[in-house]
């Protein structure tokens, strides 16, 4: 029917059921078609033929409950038919099950709820996000690696609490480099596997270490990472304590390695205490004054095992003409490695200016051009706010490069190179022309291992034939420099 | 001896990472299993505030106690009464849904049915004066949950009104709720006509008798838990579908409703009322789910949601860790299918109780038992199993008592977790009905809604404020 109002379409079915959410559903469509004024499709209950009587829309004749009232009105006949031929379809469809969603887990707790063991965690949000993230590692009775930094002391005394409760352990924060049964975490090489285990404050120096134990045919079991400060005051030694017992409990661990820079002295003290009670042997290689090389403490551990030391692997360099005069230039990425190379230097050379300076007085600030001895660890936080680590981006380094060369400061480049999973794929390429531009009498201690992804051969003699002397050992690479530099004062 | 760090060092360990991706990627190269985590920045609170209590020692024993009371409590129907021979309310009170709330700042339903239950109890003549009273204070008003109460949408609950009485045999914990009057123009609704007050008297008159008479005489109390458990095998959620509930509390109930001593007539339309109601059940999951929300109330340094309400005005929640405090902000209005030509901008901001459904993991939480519910807002059987999936993640437990079939008999995601609401920043799901924004319009559709994130926000301050002062 049609008249001034438009057109009117009131029935009832018998024999069709839909379940009253569908008809909504089918409701709210059609009410959204242009030509539809108002539209009421659902079960004939008494509350909504009360509905429909408010709309204007009452059947006629006795309304059950269980037949189907299609009620509807429309701008004309021609949108009423379509309308009521789209109810029809609409009650018609079927819609598919379709596959079930999988919800991606949001957080590390979620991402372990179904996992077997063993599980490692590894953690690499911003920092004042990563303690939240560890806690679920713990809370779920797994060992966990905090890469990122910034976490609050507090934070981290906190989850190594709660990790030595739990018997897990927390490597980090702010460690860059692990090996887990062979599986290499971060910044870490292809190392053989081997009775050696590293508990490591220091990434760079686990990764020497490993890098001339590997070298001289020895292998690592672990390299459990610490962090740089666990051996603070603050923290004690909490996971290094709970790393030693672990290596102490694993069959495949003969020796350990302890590689830090200096420890407060009560935690040396307390480490040492623990380390005496082990089965298993524990050598520190700790970097002081007093023990400024990480290759001469490998080379005691090699003796310790009855391991005749290597020559380590070396390529000659082509600097024939140092100038008079010359000073030397530091570029590291490797933060303990320009440590160990200061340690080195300072005795020849007396004051070295650093960002990261023995003393505080020697401290460069943010002038990386001064002149002078200088060493800069470009992997410093303060250099590498808002970009990579040197280890993957060297654009920072090799403006230094540049710089150098264009000051015409007489100098010897003392530099580090570390490959391994996580860094450069290919750090020669970017080096090797930088070097050659600059000209300069350039030594590399260049760490890693022939089973890295970027080989050490390959990079070695690529940055021989740019002229520059090449080391495996970073203590080495230093003396070289130094006699370089001795040689131009003679 | 056991292995050193759970076996860690005895075999290569698979990973499960958050955050920078080159990370995984280098592990992937060596043939490790690696999990990347979703992760991105949390959706709200400090991150001194999260690790605080991500960090706190008591948490993860606080939540656990919390969950197992949780899981452990029973919900037995032993009798129906009277609100004021049961509750601790004076004469001249109403009881409400929700966190607190004045006439003020009551919505249009809320406003509906305390003028309409100010009429049930005779304290004014007409509608006018009922206002009148109200808006002096001359009646008091008070959440349900302040008296181990809940009631659906407006809630308002009055002293002739009959209650199912529940009790936790495992706990002994006592829940109330009033009887469910059925859909459309009803009083939780916000309707308060002469229809509506013909149904309040006869509920009072006839129905509450005999259903007291019915339960008394019943040999054991009904497990109205297991009903629950059993409707989500039979495509309810317990919370916007009560079909199946509704049905086995009556075949339940029938024998013993039917040798009441009353007249025939009057059995009849007891039975009639029942089964023409499909949300009959609701108002015996809800004190249900009230007995073991109250279990766990009061566990210091527990992150876990004990409420989640509603009032028309506000959302409130409470938490195990703090006590009866309520955390509030501006309710949202559910998104969903109308009745007739009701639309959008006839809906009330969410209101009701019945969100403790969620917090017990039933309602929303269990949508993938009920797919039909996800179809208010046009989503399709995926959109229930996902929704589910996601509040896995926000709660503490799965609920063995209460599983889902096609979640291959997972126990429902049990629990919320203020801290796993603020990390993974999704909130929690709720199915609910609609009231007209209109006093006396009744219900104009159903749906689905969030709480707003304000309540969340604010339980995470107040929690790790404790967390501090406690350590």
């Amino acid at each position: 029917m049609s008249d001034s109002q438009g057109a009117r379409h009131v029935s009832l079915r018998s024999g069709v059921y839909a379940d009253s959410v569908r008809l909504m559903q089918v409701s709210r469509d059609i009410g959204a078609r242009d030509g539809v004024r108002a539209v009421l499709v659902a079960m004939a209950t008494p509350l909504n033929l009360e509905l429909a009587a408010g709309m204007g829309l009452a059947p006629e004749g006795e309304a059950k409950p269980d037949q189907l009232l299609i009620a509807l009105t429309a701008t004309d006949d021609a949108e009423l038919t379509a309308a009521v031929a789209a109810v029809e379809a609409a009650l018609a469809h079927r819609e598919r099950s379709g596959d079930v969603q999988t919800i991606p887990a949001r957080t590390i707790g979620a991402g372990l709820a179904d996992t077997t063991d063993p599980v490692l965690a590894i953690i690499s949000v911003p920092g004042p996000y990563a303690a939240t993230e560890a806690a679920d590692a713990i809370a779920a009775g797994r060992s966990v690696l905090v890469f990122s930094d910034g976490v609050p002391v507090e934070q981290e005394i906190a989850l190594k609490r709660a990790a030595h409760e739990a018997g897990v352990l927390v490597m980090g924060p702010d460690c860059g480099t692990a090996i887990v049964s062979g599986v290499a975490l971060g910044f870490a090489n292809v190392v053989r596997p081997g009775p050696v285990g590293l508990v490591a404050a220091s990434g760079t120096g686990a990764q020497q270490v490993s890098c001339l134990l590997d070298a001289a045919g020895v292998g690592v079991s672990h390299v459990l990472g610490v962090g740089g400060r666990d051996l603070s005051e603050a923290v004690g030694g909490l996971a290094t304590l709970d790393a030693l017992a672990a290596l102490d409990a694993d069959p495949a661990t003969e020796r350990v390695l302890l590689v830090s820079k200096p420890p407060a002295a009560s935690v040396a003290a307390r480490v040492r205490e623990v380390a005496d009670q082990l089965s298993v042997p524990v050598r520190s290689a700790v970097l002081s004054p007093e023990s400024p090389d990480l290759t001469a403490a490998v080379e005691a551990l090699l003796g310790d095992l009855g391991v005749a030391v290597p020559e380590w692997p070396s390529r000659p360099g082509t600097a024939d003409a140092v100038p008079p005069g010359a000073v030397l230039k530091g570029f590291y990425s490797g933060g303990t490695l320009a440590d160990e190379a200061m340690l080195l230097a300072a005795p020849v050379l007396g004051d070295i200016r650093s960002n990261t300076p023995l003393r505080p007085e020697l401290d460069l600030g943010t002038d990386l051009r001064a002149r002078g001895h200088v060493v800069v660890d470009f992997g410093d936080d303060a250099l590498t706010v808002g970009r990579a680590h040197p280890m993957i981006d060297p654009t920072l380094r090799l403006e230094a490069i540049s710089n150098l060369a264009a000051s015409r400061e007489p100098a010897v480049l003392l530099l580090d190179v570390v490959l391994g999973y996580g860094a450069d794929p290919d750090p020669s390429l970017s080096l090797v022309p930088a070097l050659r531009a600059a000209g300069l009498p350039a030594v590399v201690a260049l760490v890693g291992t022939e089973g890295d992804p970027q080989g050490w051969s390959r990079q070695a003699d690529a940055l021989a034939e740019a002229g520059a002397a090449v080391f495996a050992s970073n203590a080495a690479a230093t003396r070289y420099a130094l006699s370089l530099i001795g040689d131009s004062d003679a | 001896m056991p292995e050193p760090l759970g076996g860690l060092l005895a075999a290569p360990p698979t990973i499960v990472a958050a955050g920078v991706e080159v990370f995984s990627t280098a592990l992937r190269q060596q043939g490790a299993g690696v999990t990347d985590v979703d992760w991105r920045p949390p959706g709200f609170g400090s991150p001194e505030d999260l690790a605080q209590l991500a960090l706190d020692p008591r948490r993860a024993a606080a939540n656990r106690v919390a969950v197992e009371r949780v899981l452990a409590a029973g919900s037995v129907l032993v009798d129906v009464r009277p609100a004021r021979e049961v509750l601790d309310i004076g004469d001249r009170v109403l009881l409400h849904s929700g966190p607190p709330l004045t006439w003020e700042s009551a919505s249009g339903p809320m406003r509906g049915a305390l003028i309409g239950a100010t009429l049930f109890e005779g304290w004014a003549p007409d509608v006018e004066s009922a206002e009148r009273v109200l808006a002096a204070g001359e009646i008091a008003l008070d959440p349900c949950h302040h008296h181990r109460t809940v009631g659906p949408m407006a809630g308002v609950t009055s002293p002739s009104m009959w209650m199912w009485c529940l009790e936790d045999p495992a706990g002994g914990g006592q829940a109330w709720c009033n009887l469910n009057e059925g859909l459309g123009k009803v009083l939780r609704m916000g309707a308060f006509d002469e229809e509506v007050q013909t149904r309040l008297a006869w509920m009072r008159d006839v129905l509450g008798p005999v259903l007291s008479a019915a339960v008394r005489s019943r040999p054991e109390p009904l497990d109205v838990k297991a009903i629950l458990a059993q409707m989500l095998q039979m495509g309810d959620e317990g919370h916007n579908r009560n079909r199946a509930g509704s049905l086995m509390a009556l075949r339940e109930l029938s024998p013993s409703i039917v040798a009441v001593d009353a007249p025939s007539s009057d059995i009849a339309e007891v039975l009639r009322f029942i089964g023409g109601n499909e949300h009959f059940y609701l108002n015996l999951g809800m004190p249900t789910a009230k007995l073991a929300m109250d279990a766990a109330r009061g566990v210091p340094g527990s992150t876990m949601v004990t409420v989640l309400s509603r009032n028309g005005t506000e959302f409130g929640i409470q938490t195990a860790g703090t006590g009866d405090r309520w955390f509030t902000g501006p309710a949202n209005t559910p998104v969903g299918l109308f009745l007739g030509d009701y639309g959008p901008e006839d809906a009330n901001p969410d209101i009701g109780d019945s969100a403790i459904m969620e917090a017990y993991g039933v309602g929303g939480f269990s949508m993938a038992a009920a797919p039909a519910i996800v179809r208010f807002v046009g989503g399709s059987v995926p959109d229930a199993l996902a929704t589910t999936e996601r509040m896995y993640q926000l709660t503490l437990t799965e609920n063995p008592a209460m599983q889902i079939p096609i979640m291959g008999f997972r126990g429902s995601p049990t629990g919320i977790d203020v801290l796993k609401v603020a990390r993974t920043g999704w909130l929690p799901q709720i199915n609910t009905g609609m009231a007209g924004r209109v006093a006396g319009t009744g219900q104009v559709g159903a749906g689905l809604v969030q709480p707003p994130q304000q309540c969340f926000e604010l339980a995470l301050a107040a929690l790790a404020e404790e967390s501090r002062a406690a350590s």
